[in-house]
């Protein structure tokens, strides 16, 4: 069995230590918000956080989670309050499909924490996600509106 | 995003679903689905809307939402004309089970050529309209007044005269028992308060939380999960396979063959299917295909280019005696690539199958499509059989006429009766099995007469048609041709040639190719805008004449593509210096039915690195529905066609594709998005335009017009990445 900790919940999980956070948050935890996308670290529509950092859990094994705090898209509306950067994708009304759009927001999150008032290079480095139905511009103008809220 | 195709009746819809039994041919029995249970204890007022008494209001669609916005659009159409309370609008889909046992009431369920909304948009209002006319008649038979005393708005119905009022809600019921009138006159579009505005979208807030459910996310108790591998080579079948070493791991609960071409794992998990099937040794007959490269096709393509014979698309005067006529001519040779629509979300179905009934929930982009395949590889009776529509992780084409992955659920559920099976493919699947962008190349010659004046263009198409694959019938109906070959440049219609040129030929040789060809977002205009618009440059040149200027020398017959170019030549300021190191680029096109135009201004540093610093596009669909939607598409297909130009190629070796995931295979990212502008035009006419699609082709060519401005070389053949150009 193998001890994390997801979204401030210890959990336990019966699991090859080689499988990807991504599947075991999904297939184990049961939260789908996670997506998969490419299984290469390439796409980020897998994003969540560990310790803080964004990681692309697809390439991330879950022996190496220990005792490192994992977030997902789950963690971030407390209450049926979004938080500021979710409010700032329903205002800006960033997704199409939305498939991609629990990685950018993840991402985007990491990013705000470290630098609260990014600039455009900022978040040309930071958010690397690739979105297929092309929302790159209300992305930017949505992280743009959560740093000011 | 099919090819425009005409109405298909419910018989040719069978006949056309290649495989379907003839069950579905005949009278379907009555059976209530999961979807429409809940709706239908409320009252259903005509086909399209049922009302809650708690007032809400419950909008049928049919067409598919995979993040084009359709869903709000069409709700919008609906509600414009019931004049209901917009904050009480939810939305549902009726299965397409549902829609056969009832005639096809709800109409077309595909969701492909930018056909959501310019399609339906009569019929739906007039759902609206009829269900506002019985609520109103049962409020006025309530009253014993005549129902033109009473007016409704906003969910209310109020008779005038002793202003009394009733709420949708406490009247539905009464009207739902009242019959669906037929005499029905929409409203005039002036008087439009819903259409046309910049409604927020009803498919948000759940996009941002994680809890919207795609198919990819479904579950069900006992639910197994699988993955599959079909023989990488088009054409080839599986010779044989051993599972014993998959079959020892842990989850791992069958290994399977699906049909005679692929084998699956079936697990507890997805993970362990994945790592399962990787540890099958698979046999391979490869068949007749695998010699097929990149450069056989190429040759057989550059065969084509001068062939005798070829299918004519579009004529004008007389291009042989211009050719032998001409005082000079400039030609030039393009091409364009196979490419993968590459959906951010996989290809994925789960299906259930038991003797007596099989359910299949997938993420599709025509629920009809999808039931005819589950018919046909379930083996049961039609009315047994039924399709469950889940949110799609993109479309773009790819899960539209092809239903392949929802055959191959089928196929492996019925291999373990009564057990839901969520079928995923890995990425490397979903890039390997397309149903690719077809890959064309162009020859295309320009004469000129003494004073270099333009006489003549003969364009040759040398390249794969998708309906001789997906439609044979309209290729056999036409006698060999496929219409949709020339989108673009077509002598009429919704794809029209936006020129008047004196002397025309527009020619196709039809060099099919073993590789799958598929409806790709934008389909074949986007080859033909970068053939023509560029080749418009070149002509432009030679004739010595400015781009815009020598455009609209052609353009006195074609006052909505001119306005679409002007509109863009304005916005992006073609008659002002522009800023020094920054060039600019145009092009302008009709397709599915809108007249779009697209500028752009880049730079070029160390010869190979663009940045595209602006694209304005003008788009002109007849009527703008939501226009913040319609700036979302704009940019986001610009998205699309830029990731194309500069990135995507699926290559052939050994007859398979080369290019397995997003490392081979890129998309272009946030740091690279130029700022784009849209200009939204309203023609308005009979015939509506549609907005998903028609600017994805004007991107490439304004760029390509635009880098030759700055470098001086004309690349011909995309992608950009070809000749070490990035975009940065």
């Amino acid at each position: 069995m193998i001890q994390l900790t997801v979204n401030g919940k210890k959990q336990s999980v019966d699991a090859d230590p080689t499988t990807p956070l991504l599947w075991v948050i999904r297939e184990q935890l049961g939260m789908t918000g996670t997506k998969f996308g490419c299984g290469i670290a390439q796409c980020g529509a897998c994003t969540v956080l560990v310790n803080g950092e964004a990681v692309r859990s697809c390439v991330y094994p879950v022996s190496a989670v220990g005792k490192q705090k994992v977030e997902t898209i789950e963690s971030l509306e407390q209450k049926g309050e979004l938080s500021k950067i979710q409010k700032a994708w329903v205002e800006n009304e960033v997704p199409q499909c939305g498939y991609c759009q629990s990685g950018m927001i993840m991402a985007t999150t990491a990013l705000l924490r470290k630098k609260p008032k990014p600039t455009d290079a900022d978040i040309d480095a930071a958010v690397t996600n690739i979105c297929r139905c092309g929302t790159f511009q209300e992305v930017r103008a949505a992280i743009h509106m959560a740093a000011k809220a | 995003m099919n090819a425009r195709l005409p109405m298909v009746t419910r018989r040719q819809f069978i006949a056309g679903s290649a495989a379907v039994g003839s069950g579905l041919a005949l009278g379907i029995p009555l059976l209530v689905s999961t979807e429409l249970a809940a709706a239908e204890a409320a009252p259903e007022i005509g086909a399209w809307v049922v009302i809650r008494p708690d007032n809400t209001v419950v909008v049928r669609v049919v067409r598919s939402e995979m993040g084009q916005g359709t869903l709000t659009g069409l709700a919008q159409l609906v509600a414009e004309e019931l004049e209901c309370d917009w904050s009480k609008i939810t939305t549902e889909y009726p299965t397409p089970g549902e829609s056969l046992r009832r005639k096809r009431v709800w109409g077309s369920f595909s969701t492909g050529g930018s056909r959501g909304i310019r399609e339906s948009h009569e019929y739906v209002r007039k759902g609206g309209a009829a269900a506002r006319m019985m609520l109103v008649q049962a409020a006025a038979n309530a009253w014993g007044v005549s129902a033109d005393q009473c007016t409704a708005a906003n969910s209310v119905i109020t008779h005038g005269v002793t202003g009394r009022t009733v709420s949708f809600g406490a009247i539905a019921e009464a009207a739902s028992k009242l019959p669906v009138p037929t005499e029905i006159v929409l409203k005039d579009p002036k008087v439009w308060k819903v259409i046309g505005k910049r409604i927020r979208r009803l498919d948000t807030r759940d996009k941002v939380n994680g809890s919207r459910v795609y198919g990819i996310d479904l579950t069900f108790p006992g639910m197994l999960n699988a993955t599959i591998r079909e023989c990488p080579v088009f054409g080839g079948k599986l010779k044989s396979f051993d599972g014993a070493k998959a079959l020892k791991m842990k989850g791992v609960k069958h290994v399977i063959a699906v049909g005679e071409t692929a084998v699956a794992v079936v697990a507890d998990t997805f993970w362990q299917a994945k790592t399962g099937i990787e540890a099958v040794t698979i046999e391979w007959d490869e068949g007749p295909n695998a010699k097929v490269s990149s450069e056989s096709i190429a040759q057989n393509l550059q065969e084509g280019l001068s062939a005798q014979q070829a299918f004519v698309g579009n004529e004008a005067g007389n291009m042989a005696v211009a050719m032998t006529a001409a005082a000079s001519k400039i030609e030039s040779q393009y091409f364009y690539p196979y490419q993968n629509h590459a959906t951010m979300e996989p290809m994925n179905a789960t299906a259930r199958w038991t003797p007596d009934r099989c359910d299949v929930w997938v993420p599709t982009q025509d629920g009809e499509s999808s039931l005819a395949a589950t018919i046909a590889a379930a083996g049961i009776p039609a009315e047994k059989c039924d399709v469950h529509k889940i949110n799609l992780g993109g479309g773009f084409g790819r899960r539209g006429a092809f239903q392949d992955y929802t055959r191959q659920a089928v196929l492996i559920a019925k291999q373990i009766p009564g057990t839901h099976i969520k079928l995923i493919w890995t990425r490397e699947e979903d890039m390997t099995q397309g149903r690719y962008h077809p890959i064309m190349a162009c020859k295309i010659t320009g004469t000129f007469d003494a004073s270099k004046k333009l006489t003549g263009i003969h364009m040759r198409l040398s390249g794969q048609s998708i309906l001789a694959v997906v439609r044979p019938a309209i290729v056999e109906q036409q006698k060999g041709r496929d219409p949709a070959v020339f989108q673009g440049v077509a002598d009429s219609g919704e794809h029209a040639f936006g020129y008047t040129i004196p002397n025309l030929m527009v020619d196709h040789a039809m060099r099919n190719q073993p590789i799958p060809p598929g409806f790709w977002r934008g389909v074949n205009v986007n080859q033909n805008a970068i053939f023509f618009e560029c080749f418009m440059d070149e002509l432009a040149e030679t004739a010595g004449t400015d781009a815009v200027e020598f455009r609209r020398q052609f353009l006195g017959n074609h006052p909505r593509n001119l306005a679409a170019l002007n509109a863009a030549a304005e916005a992006i300021g073609w008659t002002k210096p522009a800023p020094a190191g920054v060039f600019r680029g145009i092009a302008q096109m009709k397709a599915y039915g809108s007249f779009v135009a697209a500028a752009c201004e880049l730079s070029v540093r160390d010869g190979n690195k663009v940045k595209i610093h602006r694209m304005v596009a003008a788009t002109d669909p007849g009527y703008a529905v939501n226009p913040a939607q319609i700036e979302r598409q704009v940019s986001g297909s610009f998205v699309y066609g830029l990731s194309a130009l500069f990135e995507q190629e699926c290559t052939v070796k050994a007859g398979r594709i080369e290019q397995k995931n997003f490392d081979t295979y890129n998309s272009i990212r946030l740091a690279q998005m130029p700022k784009v502008e849209t200009i939204i035009l309203q023609g308005g006419g009979p015939e509506w335009g549609g907005i998903g699609e028609p600017t994805i082709c004007v991107a490439a060519p304004a760029v390509l017009n635009a880098l030759y401005r700055a470098t001086g070389k004309r690349y011909r053949t995309v992608p950009l990445k070809k000749h070490g150009i990035t975009l940065v």
